[in-house]
């Protein structure tokens, strides 16, 4: 395993104050985030308050976490380059009451150890607040062993997670209070790549544009893909939703706004896998015959290739044009 | 519960009760006596005191061929009878690998090997950060467990950490593939563990073992048993 141990976020390559600006149009659509430094802060904060909370490490990101360390050295533990100790740690720290705050790179946290995930904390009635940094490629000059696009669809085999996936800094320090107390299973999937404004968290599906009655139908965008959504179907009746918690999807939510719009067409546009949350429309929609389209991350090849990631959304059709085309040849417009 | 088979020599028909589980006859053979000793005379624990938090734990890292540790957790009171006769049906809450929500007295769920001993860890880091200095932690393994990379991990974070509230007594039935040369016990003392080496069998020796002393460092012993797949 290669990773930036020490090194602080890289440059967002292509996420800039300003954004990237659709073809068509002048809105921004990605906006740099560093939802790291948030996450840090505020973990640091409820160490000092919160005697449940430990904090478990396998070096990434430890250098940010010393001063904690030494004024909570029982609770700040870094285990080196060990991904399966961090996980059955954790499941032995929740069996003695502590919530453990597990933190790494996405594929080192959800996939290195799976089975851990599913047993030492599944398995054994356990959870623990899990905050992922790198996202599906938020850092592609890696290559393939730092990207982990799959890590929501994963923790779908398992039952009860709450699956938070932010699209701004705000949101982060918004969800995180609730997170850090309890004894459920989190997972916190933190980007450098979000969204111009907050939008409200913890309340399901939130209503960002409203369609008109004989709308054309619903677009569903999570996390870090709404302002691209908002710019590639601005010029679309449809009705845009928003929620930075896919899990537990809000189906309620779904099934109303599709009740309220002209058709049962929805488009769900996630940052992770495409079709992570197929199921989960499906169950939303069963008492209604409807469609749907997926926009993630590619699943029909791995796309061998460094770069920005500018250039893989581009490659996985989830930048504005992208998007955009997509929606358009879907709504038949 | 009371029960009138709490005695040692009540474990055969304890165990007896328990059939169809012969792919683990040796694990069962090789454990019994270790966990005897443990439940009778090492661990501070009792089915009064199950959720209590300064309660010793015993975590069974070896899940399978659990019907050792079924009985003695019936010779002390925490399974009946009945659950023993039920065993590994659908509603029995007793399986072929145990599952803690379902077995009184279980601290962890195991079965997929390597899994124990990294719980254990953190187990007695989570005691150790609320200040409990006083409950034991100790992990029940086997020596072909050990091939897993996962106990490896734990096994050097245990020394480097001086979890001296850490004991893994790993049951040595000579099942590892590819062997351990030099001996279990090398594994665990080159990260810093105090280890002893006893017979499995000796009561006496495997009590001395468990409780002798072990400064600042967490405790391995490694319990001798009848290699699989020879009569004992």
């Amino acid at each position: 395993m290669t990773s930036p141990a020490t090194a602080g976020p890289a440059p967002v390559a292509g996420a800039t104050a300003a954004g990237h600006r659709g073809r068509s149009g002048s809105r921004p659509a990605v906006v740099a985030q560093d939802m790291r430094k948030a996450f840090i802060t505020a973990v640091t904060s409820a160490l000092d308050t919160d005697p449940r909370v430990a904090v478990v490490l396998a070096d990434i990101s430890a250098d940010r976490f010393t001063t904690a360390a030494t004024r909570h050295p029982d609770r700040v533990l870094n285990v080196g380059i060990r991904e399966q100790l961090m996980i059955g740690l954790a499941g032995g720290l929740a069996l003695t009451g502590m919530r453990p705050v597990v933190h790494s790179y996405a594929p080192f946290l959800i996939e290195r150890p799976f089975e851990q995930l599913k047993l030492d904390l599944g398995h054994q009635g356990a959870g623990a607040l899990l905050a992922s940094v790198g996202a599906s490629y938020d850092s592609p000059e890696m290559g393939r062993t730092h990207m982990a696009p799959g890590d929501v669809a994963l923790l779908d085999t398992l039952p009860n997670w709450t699956v938070h996936v932010p699209g701004h800094v705000t949101e982060v320090n918004k969800l995180l209070p609730a997170a850090l107390v309890g004894d459920d299973p989190v997972y916190l999937r933190l980007t450098t790549r979000g969204n111009t404004a907050a939008r409200p968290v913890g309340q399901g599906l939130v209503t960002v544009r409203a369609g008109s009655p004989r709308c054309l139908g619903v677009v569903v965008a999570v996390g870090p893909m709404l302002d691209r959504v908002l710019a590639a179907t601005s010029e679309l009746d449809v009705t845009v939703l928003y929620t930075a918690t896919p899990r537990p999807f809000d189906r309620a939510g779904l099934n109303a706004a599709v009740a309220a719009a002209g058709q049962a067409d929805v488009v769900l546009v996630e940052p992770y896998l495409a079709a992570t949350s197929a199921h989960e429309v499906t169950a939303a929609l069963a008492d209604r015959r409807h469609r749907q389209l997926c926009l993630g991350v590619s699943r029909d090849s791995e796309l061998r290739a460094y770069g920005t990631p500018h250039e893989h959304d581009r490659a996985h059709g989830l930048d504005v044009d992208g998007i955009a085309a997509a929606a358009r040849e879907f709504f038949l417009v | 519960m009371a029960t009138t088979l709490s005695r040692y020599a009540d474990l055969p028909a304890l165990i007896g009760l328990m059939t169809g589980d012969d792919k683990h006859q040796a694990a069962t053979e090789s454990t019994l006596d270790a966990l005897w000793v443990l439940y009778d005379s090492v661990l501070n624990i009792s089915p009064d005191r199950a959720d209590d938090p300064g309660r010793d734990r015993l975590l069974l890292s070896k899940g399978h061929g659990p019907a050792a540790y079924y009985a003695v957790l019936a010779a002390k009171g925490f399974l009946s009878v009945t659950d023993l006769r039920s065993w590994a049906t659908f509603a029995s809450p007793l399986g072929h690998h145990p599952d803690r929500v379902l077995v009184p007295g279980a601290e962890i769920s195991s079965g997929s090997l390597g899994h124990g001993l990294g719980l254990g860890v953190g187990t007695a880091l989570g005691l150790r950060a609320q200040g409990r200095r006083i409950p034991r932690v100790v992990v029940l393994l086997g020596d072909g467990e050990l091939d897993e990379g996962s106990n490896h991990e734990a096994i050097v974070t245990a020394g480097r950490l001086s979890l001296d509230n850490l004991t893994a007594v790993v049951v040595d039935n000579r099942s590892a593939s590819l062997g351990w040369p030099h001996g279990i016990a090398h594994r665990f003392e080159v990260e810093g563990w105090k280890t002893r080496t006893v017979s499995g069998r000796d009561h006496t020796a495997l009590h001395e073992a468990l409780t002798g002393p072990h400064a600042q460092r967490p405790l391995a012993v490694v319990a001798r048993a009848t290699p699989k797949g020879r009569a004992a």
